[in-house]
């Protein structure tokens, strides 16, 4: 930023004569667009039906129903998925009580952890197999399912594998021992990885597991089961059913479940609360998040733009913390405005398995539908709207980043959770507003702050309700740092020590 | 670091305000641009655009005349007709013509040889000057430097700031030397400032040197002399890159950038020119906006293109040495 006082004006323009000249004549250069670059699929098999995987082994469903799956980088079917009703949902947990009572139940923690690092090591060997499926199946950019969600996958096995024989010192003088059956529910945005979060710390600290994956994306939880055999589990210690609301439901009131953890929606999540309010099911939350950016102007602009490009445009949006209302300190918004969207018309939308790709497809329909929704909303409430000129493919189910600028707190789009690519831009005067506005939300998970100036992050920190905060970085994650909201973003917290107390007794 | 005030040479101040760079932020950012997979017709597009970016340097105690003249073949020619009609031969294609390179860079007392050699061919010959590399000499001996390039027929100054005066804070020296220089390369000779960015060590003190370079009159900024490791590398180069937008937006004057020392593999100089696709758009993607200071890459180059074209790889004895 350069700061000119009137009288500098001539000699600068004396300097500047030749170069304008030189600039007037430039020739247009090369605008290079990569040619496709695809990762090949023939690693993955996908069998056309899926079986639901119990006690060890595919069996078909009771329900004798199958449900389809489609990938959404084309809108076509690729496989079909069992649909486990009630007496599906008790076998499971059956199975998994079995496996409780008998081998399992006796097993060191040595030997669990040596089970866990063998998953932790077949996950790194078979990364690309797990990659391409998950972008087959979810419509995440190969980039993205390569570069963090399988590896993060594998870091959660390995992190948790460490912890299994060590569970005795999480809570000097004081017993701790598993909680029992555990009910888990994943969402759709990190397939593979959410798996991890909630198999790994259960596993570890010796608890069997009914694991129910998304309906629109279970074909790596389905993989990760294979994953399990070959490590040698004993049979039932995981189990994985697949299904949509209903199963999940059947769930959540086995009366033989003793934990329920799930990832989703706040509304579903309030569902599941009163469900089980009367039984003496431990439960954890992970839901919903409309977290705050926070731009002050002494910040390394350029670095945090990148930042709040990783906080909103990953995985399509499609992320629970992501950083989708930005803050900007009033005296920089056009400068962050306007480097903002000159990057967004760089991000490329495309096919997913393009390794050049960016930003990949939106995960449904239904999504796509919310996402079109919301933004039609938007763009009637007010503000300025922006939207990348990336083109997007003709086939599947795309919507391009776009962002709102000049909105304010009252505007839907900043109290509402849109879970797609779709970013709000206010302004604060003083780092006081900034905690203000940032924590004028029923969500609570996640935030970021942008300054190079140690001792305001600090403080600013402290002040924000908010499970996770990021300084000068976002959407970082790591096996060993707890991860969870405050109010309406959920209960307790996964990774970490911290995480471990949810899959724990402590007497 | 804080904002830098600095004289005019009519009179007058203007303020170059702390303009922090992460240190985190700029690494992730360049590693992005290594984890492209550029293939088919945009790998060769770009690996064409990169040899017709090379400025071919020989910068030795130990440059001689003929050492020029070899180097001012190679310029002109980077491959000879000879291997392009075997190419066009075994694989029954027609081959884009193989573009000269875009300079060739050597001391003040090669200039005469590399005019001698370049001949009329559109080549552009620089001259590293100002006491280049350490600029350790007083500033009247310095301009002498480039006066002598200029006259000696170099069409572009590659200019060394003086690292000592920055580190120390003398910023105002640092500009009124490169204003100086403009003075003398104004009208005839494209002005490249070289920072040596493996001295300035920090994001925030190349971050400066670029602005400072800018406003002093640059036309080009340039990472590296060559002589110092590290050379440039993507961060820095990065980082240089988004001065010049800033630049741009607050004057509409576009500068060129040139990294230098370091480069080696083609491969490499597709990375560069991913990011400059990526941060500055297609307006800096020419020899004009954008040059590699490397001598290494133009046979890899070769190498890569030849390959691109036959499916099969290439020697480096397949193609002259500079």
């Amino acid at each position: 930023m350069i700061k000119k006082t009137s009288k500098t004006k001539k000699p600068v323009k004396a300097v500047k004569t030749v170069k304008v000249v030189k600039a007037e004549k430039k020739s247009k250069g090369f605008k290079i667009d990569y040619s496709p670059s695809l990762e090949g699929t023939s690693i993955v098999t996908i069998k056309p039906r899926n079986e639901l995987f119990i006690g060890g082994k595919f069996v078909a469903p009771k329900s004798n129903k199958y449900f389809d799956t489609v990938n959404p980088a084309t809108g076509e079917k690729i496989s079909e998925l069992a649909l486990a009703n009630k007496d599906d949902v008790d076998s499971a947990v059956k199975a998994a009580r079995h496996a409780y009572n008998g081998e399992w139940g006796k097993m060191s923690g040595k030997d669990r952890g040596r089970l866990l690092f063998r998953v932790a090591r077949i996950l790194q060997e078979r990364a690309r197999e797990f990659a391409v499926l998950e972008t087959l199946d979810g419509g995440k950019p190969i980039k993205e399912s390569r570069d963090v969600d399988v590896p993060l996958a594998a870091q959660h096995f390995f992190y948790h594998a460490g912890w299994a024989d060590k569970l005795d010192y999480l809570a000097p003088n004081k017993k701790v021992s598993p909680v029992g059956v555990c009910g888990q529910i994943i969402p759709w945005n990190f397939p593979l990885l959410m798996a991890a979060w909630k198999l790994a710390p259960a596993l570890a600290c010796g608890n069997t597991v009914v694991l129910k994956p998304a309906e629109t994306t279970s074909l790596t939880a389905l993989l990760l089961a294979d994953v399990f055999n070959e490590a040698g589990f004993p049979a039932g210690v995981v189990n994985i059913i697949t299904g949509a609301g209903e199963t999940g439901a059947a769930l959540v009131n086995h009366p033989d479940v003793n934990k329920i953890a799930f990832t989703g929606s706040t509304d579903v999540g309030k569902l599941i609360a009163k469900s089980i309010a009367h039984s003496n099911k431990k439960l954890s939350l992970e839901l919903g998040g409309k977290s705050a950016n926070i731009i002050f102007a002494d910040a390394a602009i350029d670095q945090a733009i990148e930042g709040v490009v990783n906080g909103i445009y990953f995985n399509q949006g499609h992320v629970c913390c992501a950083g989708s209302r930005l803050l900007v300190e009033e005296s920089i918004v056009d400068e962050v405005v306007k480097k903002l969207q000159r990057r967004l018309d760089m991000i490329r939308v495309g096919n997913p398995l393009d390794k050049n790709t960016d930003l990949g497809a939106i995960n449904s329909l239904e999504q796509l539908n919310k996402i079109n929704e919301l933004v039609d909303l938007g763009k009637k409430e007010g503000g300025d709207f922006y939207q990348s000129s990336s083109p997007l493919p003709k086939k599947g189910y795309y919507f391009a980043p776009c962002m709102f600028s000049n909105v304010t707190s009252a505007h839907t789009l900043n109290r509402i959770e849109i879970f797609g690519p779709v970013l709000t831009i206010q302004t604060f005067r003083t780092p006081d507003e900034a905690i203000t506005k940032a924590n004028d939300s029923r969500y609570g998970l996640a935030a970021g702050i942008w300054s190079e100036k140690g001792s305001k992050n600090l403080k600013i920190a402290g002040a924000l309700k908010a499970g996770v905060v990021w300084v000068n970085t976002y959407n970082k994650f790591d096996a060993a740092s707890p991860f969870g909201g405050f109010a309406e973003s959920g209960w307790g917290r996964e990774g970490g020590r911290h995480g471990l107390f949810s899959y724990l007794k402590i007497d | 670091m804080a904002n830098i005030s600095l004289k005019m040479p009519g009179g007058g101040r203007f303020v170059i305000s702390h303009y922090p760079v992460d240190a985190i932020g700029i690494e992730e950012r360049a590693a992005s641009f290594t984890k492209r997979s550029i293939k088919g017709e945009s790998k060769l597009d770009l690996l064409y655009l990169a040899l017709s970016m090379c400025d071919l340097t020989t910068l030795e105690g130990a440059d001689t005349e003929g050492k020029i003249r070899q180097l001012c073949a190679k310029a002109i020619h980077p491959v000879s007709p000879f291997a392009v009609s075997e190419i066009e031969k075994i694989t029954n294609k027609k081959m884009r013509p193989i573009p000269s390179v875009a300079a060739v860079c050597v001391y003040q007392n090669m200039v005469p040889y590399a005019k001698k050699y370049l001949g009329d061919s559109k080549i552009n010959i620089a001259a590293v000057s100002t006491a280049f590399p350490a600029s350790a000499v007083s500033t009247d001996i310095k301009l002498r430097d480039v006066k002598k390039c200029i006259e000696l027929g170099a069409t572009e100054i590659d200019m060394v700031i003086d690292r000592g005066a920055f580190l120390s804070g003398k910023y105002q020296k640092v500009f009124d030397e490169i204003v100086a220089v403009k003075d003398i390369c104004a009208g005839k000779a494209h002005l490249k400032v070289i920072l040596e960015t493996g001295e300035l060590v920090t994001y925030d003190n190349v971050r400066l040197a670029s602005m400072m370079s800018m406003y002093a009159g640059a036309d080009f900024i340039k990472t590296s002399t060559g002589k110092v490791t590290p050379g440039a590398t993507i961060p820095v180069t990065l980082v240089m890159l988004q001065a010049i937008q800033d630049y741009y937006d607050e004057t509409n004057i576009q500068i060129g950038m040139k990294p230098a020392g370091g480069i080696r593999t083609a491969k490499q100089a597709i990375h560069y020119l991913c990011m400059v696709n990526e941060v500055m758009g297609a307006d800096w993607m020419n020899p004009d906006m954008f040059r590699f200071g490397a001598s290494a890459i133009v046979n890899d180059i070769l190498k890569q293109i030849f390959k691109q074209y036959s499916g099969k790889y290439y020697y480096s004895y397949d193609f002259a040495i500079d």
